[in-house]
């Protein structure tokens, strides 16, 4: 059932204006979401003031620039920063991103905010715990399943078919479509998510793969792919420009197709 | 995990995520959906007043035409078209198309605006 309101432990409260830094040039507001696990407090959205004279172009330079200069405690994930890995998923101005190639000049407010991936336990600030969310992408069996014996080099497949993975094997799984996703929000438990959903497509129409009609089998579950209400809050938010909703539309076409 | 806090709190999620017009024109078909249930219920009342007898009729008849009633019933028109129109987006997008976000914005704004227009016809005609 959905839970609008936030639970008592985790409605955010005010937190702390950090000092501006001294001689700065232009200066820039970020509010960031933070929770500390070890001081048994509520969430808290502290005030932080970053120089862009001296800030590189991303939302991510400005975190690592406020962790390095202003505040050590404050915590995120990152890797690559190229937008390859999906580490630094967060929702920056409102939508679900990465922060890494989110520019400062896409944030159109001066106050730059930023949260944790909406309706999912924080670990830490700006970590969500994706245990659940990953235990979901290895539900739908993300691996080419065969039945017949293994071919001598390698399986094959034509261009046509290679070209029908295009703008599904790209996901980096930063899980911002999933927690932008209303339906998800109040359903997790049991729906898949478009993340998990796009992961089973990209397998189902995968023509080496052998596991088809189990795969729909699988899906074919009030919860797991029926949830999504093509509320298209994944599409619009992907940071890679894939669309889940339409791989989530072609599957369950594909449920209909294999009953008529 | 081992050492897994058990307070750990829900990250914000309504009160934060910027409304999309995707999203709103999603839950507009459900909130409308929801309400013209109480419109039909308030048809089937002014039907039943109708086969009980004039004087009950009358009593009704004036509730559901005086400038409440009015209102509520206009309202009610803006319901079931925007409901129509966002049924019938749904049919579409349940064929595979019109699922690009460009597209998908359209349909929605093509919802909202059409529901307005095709409300005032119908209030003009009536």
């Amino acid at each position: 059932m959905a839970e609008f309101r936030l639970p008592k432990n985790s409605r955010i409260t005010t937190g702390k204006t950090w000092p501006k830094p001294e001689g700065a040039g232009k200066l820039r507001q970020f509010d960031i979401y933070r929770w500390n696990p070890d001081d048994g407090k509520n969430p808290r959205v502290d005030t932080y003031f970053v120089d862009m004279d001296t800030c590189g172009p991303m939302i991510l330079d400005a975190l690592v620039k406020i962790k390095n200069e202003i505040d050590p405690t404050l915590t995120f994930r990152r890797s690559c920063r190229e937008g390859i890995c999906g580490s630094c998923a967060m929702n920056i101005d409102g939508i679900n991103t990465l922060a890494c190639i989110y520019g400062m000049d896409d944030v159109k407010t001066d106050v730059v905010k930023v949260y944790p991936l909406p309706h999912m336990e924080v670990v830490k600030d700006l970590i969500p715990d994706l245990t659940h969310f990953y235990a979901q992408h290895a539900s739908i069996m993300p691996w080419l399943e065969t039945k017949t014996n293994r071919p001598a080099k390698e399986w094959k497949q034509s261009i046509g078919d290679r070209k029908k993975l295009d703008g599904l094997y790209e996901c980096v799984m930063c899980a911002c479509c999933s927690t932008a996703c209303p339906s998800y929000w109040w359903n997790s438990d049991r729906y898949l998510g478009p993340a998990a959903l796009l992961h089973a497509y990209r397998w189902i129409i995968d023509s080496r793969d052998e596991a088809t009609g189990e795969r729909l089998d699988d899906l074919e579950d009030p919860f797991k792919l029926y949830r999504c209400h093509t509320i298209m809050n994944c599409a619009k938010t992907c940071p890679k420009g894939l669309n889940p909703a339409k791989a989530i539309a072609e599957l369950k076409k594909m449920q209909v197709e294999r009953l008529v | 995990m081992a050492n897994t806090p058990a307070n750990r709190p829900l990250s914000p999620h309504l009160s934060i995520y910027r409304p999309q017009i995707v999203s709103i024109s999603s839950i507009l078909t459900r909130i409308t959906g929801n309400a013209l249930i109480i419109s039909a219920l308030l048809l089937v009342w002014w039907l039943l007043a109708a086969a009980t007898g004039p004087d009950y009729y009358a009593t009704v008849n004036g509730v559901l035409t005086s400038w409440f009633g009015d209102l509520v019933m206009a309202l009610s028109a803006l319901g079931l078209w925007y409901h129509f129109l966002a049924g019938l987006r749904h049919l579409y997008y349940d064929s595979g198309r019109g699922l690009d976000v460009p597209t998908a914005e359209r349909l929605g704004w093509a919802c909202v605006i059409g529901s307005v227009i095709l409300t005032v016809i119908t209030l003009i005609i009536v």
